[in-house]
């Protein structure tokens, strides 16, 4: 299929100006430029959790899954070690990823399974409407913690460090060049690749203010020095009052889980040869 | 010692590798023409507590062990301390003299270790070696065997074997019997060859016993075999990442017990709103919760027939033996494909270690059949409504193909939908799937029966059960059935095997009597339930009495 329409039918329910649509539209600038390229959008699949974040199944053209909260890593590995020639975007909220799924998503940045996520970070439960997520600065006062909450956020971009991801960014809803630039690398890059994507919920949490006040962009230099990537992941802990850099952190080649794992050419042997050879040893 | 048949208890400590010296021994009743059947006992632990096996050989297949043993081998004393009880008159204990006192055969192991400059590890050898010259097992076959099964050090085992060998005396010869040899297998073996002839292509699995050892051997043999073995991080990940898998297109299955199932089931749910195939090995442990991780039980049967949010159609199997295991784990693969649903083979501690002897030229020919495929004429929608309830599959990298796969409600193309008329349509269309499951399942024997047909008397049982209760219903001239498939329940099948029956006594090993619960549910009324829920399986001679006192 080529020049497809790559927007459906389906009913857009995002609140104006939501930051989805910013992702939305630029997934979808990537998908027509991998079209161009010569990519095949029937090789490429999207898998998401639940949020609202995850409307992005619906409201795309292309094959997708739309999987459970906090589940679609597991799946979209799945899927890559199903079809090594499949490329694998993940579309999935704070919440998804940074919570219910965090296993999840230690597990699949350790394996380096080559698949790419974004996550659609904004700080606060959308479709539950309004709690406090694991990224959501100390005191927020959300539906479920009306005192504010008790705890600090965590860092995901130092937690995508510590677990082995290869290819590891920020951006923002309001920066659209760059978060394409950003989406197309990860893509491109052979490895599992995280993107933390700073979007505001217009409803719950609009923080468009306070980012496009701290943020500044990262330069295009060297970004395989892990621990130049840390002392950098570690300027804002997405809590204090800090400058919020935006680009990529790092980026590093290392063998990936499916190459790792599923043997080529997939060896066909004769089944019933060697079941009896088997049953035949056990006499 | 019962007419044609043998009973060997070997006994040690965890870690003395008494699972393998009770595979030699069953081998040995194999090479004799005896069809074997072995139970292993241990504790969760890893070194220390008592192991013990049971072998028991007999002139038909037999699928349960027998309380009394004609000999013993002690590898420590309490192995003849703690098993008194099995011991009759004429029980030949054979024994490491260095720690075990005992009347019987003495074998100075420490001492033929040394003089062979062999491993401790080696000091089963000289036990089993003695056995065999107790048992009057000819030295070609104990060479034969021990050549054949010995993963290393063939010749020095021997060696040590030999010592003992020639050490004791002939004590109470085993009469030989003309059986075929057989394959010694386990139920985990033979789950694993029928998912391998049922086209499975990925295996996905966190340990748990007793399902672990299904893992184990599929990993070990993944080459030969040309599958792939994964082992992530939990069994949420499992289950995910199977579904991940047949959306891809690969023929998948997981296993766990119960606990581990307990994380899986919000993917079954999954699995049933998308339309997912998927093989699950569900192989049940003494619960509730950690429970006792190496003792049987049957008491997850409601659990899996019911486990996941909202209403889809699966298909549950329950094994008796290895030879049902390898039938109905092909059927499984198959089923899960053809109709896009989950499906399980339940099994339990007891089928899964337990070692059955199948005879390899009867082992049922295995046909992979392909799930209906779209044909590439109109747009793909991944649930388009057919007549069936089936729709035709495509997996991404289709050419021309969009495939949606959707946990929430959807439209015939995969599209989330709230509307009411979309909803029900999608429901009719998983019920029309399970009718036709249920129908295409009264084409198959779901029901096994044995024992004496018409007698007014019958004993039900399900899973690994069928062993005892089968053995039981011959040796006193009852009727005894097992429905292998539990859903769909085959009630057809099920009734017509119990046509004429005055009397039905469930057996089962559970506390609350689920499958008799489960019968009375599709009107079958139990008349008695006989129970066990200590972690161990029955035997005939525990059955037998608590039989006779429910029909007296």
């Amino acid at each position: 299929m080529t020049g497809r329409q790559l927007i459906t039918d389906a009913q857009n329910t995002w609140c104006p100006c939501c930051g989805n649509f910013t992702i939305q539209h630029t997934l979808k600038a990537v998908l027509s430029d991998m079209e161009r390229a010569g990519t095949s959008l029937d090789e490429v699949v999207l898998v998401t959790g639940i949020g609202c974040h995850a409307k992005m199944a619906d409201y795309l053209n292309i094959n997708s899954f739309y999987a459970i909260h906090g589940r679609a890593l597991p799946v979209a590995t799945g899927i890559k070690l199903a079809n090594k020639k499949l490329t694998v975007i993940c579309c999935v909220g704070d919440g998804d990823a940074y919570a219910e799924g965090l296993d999840h998503l230690i597990f699949a940045a350790k394996r380096n399974i080559d698949i790419t996520v974004l996550v659609h970070n904004n700080r606060v439960y959308g479709l539950t409407t309004g709690q406090y997520t694991p990224t959501s600065p100390l005191g927020f006062r959300g539906r479920s913690t009306p005192a504010g909450t008790a705890e600090f956020p965590i860092n995901p971009l130092e937690l995508m460090l510590a677990s082995g991801a290869t290819y590891i960014a920020r951006g923002y809803t309001r920066k659209m060049d760059q978060l394409k630039q950003l989406i197309a690398g990860g893509i491109g890059h052979k490895g599992f690749a995280c993107i933390d994507i700073l979007q505001i919920c217009a409803t719950f949490f609009n923080m468009t203010e306070y980012y496009n006040a701290h943020i500044y962009d990262l330069p295009a230099d060297d970004k395989s020095d892990f621990l130049v990537a840390c002392t950098k992941a570690r300027e804002w802990d997405y809590n204090s009052e800090k400058p919020i850099a935006l680009g990529l952190f790092y980026r590093q080649v290392f063998p990936t889980f499916e190459d790792r794992v599923v043997r080529e050419p997939v060896q066909k042997p004769d089944r019933k040869a060697v079941i009896s050879a088997f049953l035949g040893a056990q006499q | 010692m019962r007419e044609q048949e043998v009973s060997i208890l070997v006994g040690g400590k965890a870690g003395d590798g008494i699972n393998s010296a009770g595979a030699v021994v069953a081998q040995f009743l194999n090479h004799l023409g005896y069809a074997p059947y072995l139970y292993f006992d241990y504790p969760s632990l890893i070194r220390g507590g008592h192991n013990f096996a049971i072998i028991r050989g007999a002139q038909k297949a037999i699928g349960v062990h027998r309380d009394p043993v004609d000999f013993v081998l002690a590898l420590n004393r309490e192995t003849v301390t703690r098993h008194q009880e099995r011991f009759h008159k004429n029980t030949v204990i054979v024994f490491n003299e260095d720690t075990v006192h005992a009347d019987g055969q003495g074998v100075p192991v420490s001492r033929i270790l040394s003089e062979e400059k062999a491993p401790a590890v080696m000091g089963n050898s000289a036990v089993i070696g003695a056995f065999a010259k107790a048992a009057g097992i000819p030295w070609d076959t104990v060479h034969a065997v021990f050549s054949a099964h010995m993963p290393k050090g063939v010749d020095l085992n021997l060696r040590v074997a030999r010592r003992a060998y020639d050490h004791v005396m002939t004590v109470l010869p085993i009469p030989r019997l003309g059986n075929r040899r057989l394959s010694l297998i386990t139920g985990n073996e033979a789950i694993g060859l029928g998912m391998v002839a049922g086209g499975m292509s990925f295996y996905v699995s966190y340990p748990m016993t007793p399902s672990s050892s299904l893992l184990h051997f599929l990993a070990e043999n993944a080459g030969r075999f040309g599958i792939t073995v994964i082992h992530p991080e939990n069994e949420i990940a499992v289950m995910l990442m199977a579904l991940g898998l047949a959306y891809g297109g690969q023929r998948t299955a997981v296993g766990t017990s119960g606990g581990g199932f307990c994380l899986m089931t919000e993917g079954l749910s999954l699995a049933g709103m998308a339309e997912i195939p998927v093989v699950l090995l569900v192989s049940q442990r003494t619960g509730p919760s950690t429970g006792l991780p190496t003792y049987t039980a049957q008491s997850d049967l409601h659990f899996i027939l019911h486990a996941g949010q909202g209403e889809f159609p699966r298909f549950v199997v329950a094994p008796g033996d290895a030879q049902d295991a390898y039938l109905w784990s092909a059927v499984a693969m198959n089923i899960a494909w053809k109709f896009q649903i989950p499906a399980f083979i339940l099994a339990d501690k007891t089928l899964s270690e337990g070692v059955y002897g199948i005879d390899p030229s009867g082992i049922p020919a295995i046909r992979v059949d392909e799930p209906l495929s779209w044909d590439g004429t109109e747009p793909y929608r991944r649930y388009a409504d057919t007549p069936a309830g089936i729709s035709p599959l495509t997996f991404p990298g289709t050419h021309g193909a969009v495939v949606k796969m959707n946990s929430y409600a959807h439209d015939e193309s995969g599209i989330t939908t709230e509307e009411a008329g979309a909803v029900r349509q999608m429901s009719d269309k998983r019920a029309r799937k399970s009718a036709g499951l249920a129908a295409e399942m009264e084409t198959c024997e779901t029901v096994r029966t044995n024992g004496v047909p018409g007698n007014g008397t019958a004993i039900a049982c399900w899973g690994s059960a069928k062993g005892v209760c089968f053995e039981v219903a011959e040796e006193i001239g009852l009727r005894a059935v097992q429905p292998v498939v539990l859903s769909p329940f085959p009630k057809v099948q099920l009734t017509y095997a119990l046509e004429g029956a005055t009397r039905l006594v469930v057996v089962e090993e559970n506390a609350t009597g689920q499958f008799a619960a489960l019968l009375r549910l599709h009107g079958i009324a139990p008349d008695a339930t006989i129970l066990r829920y200590d972690g161990r399986p029955f035997s005939p001679d525990a059955l037998l009495p608590r039989l006779r006192e429910v029909i007296a």
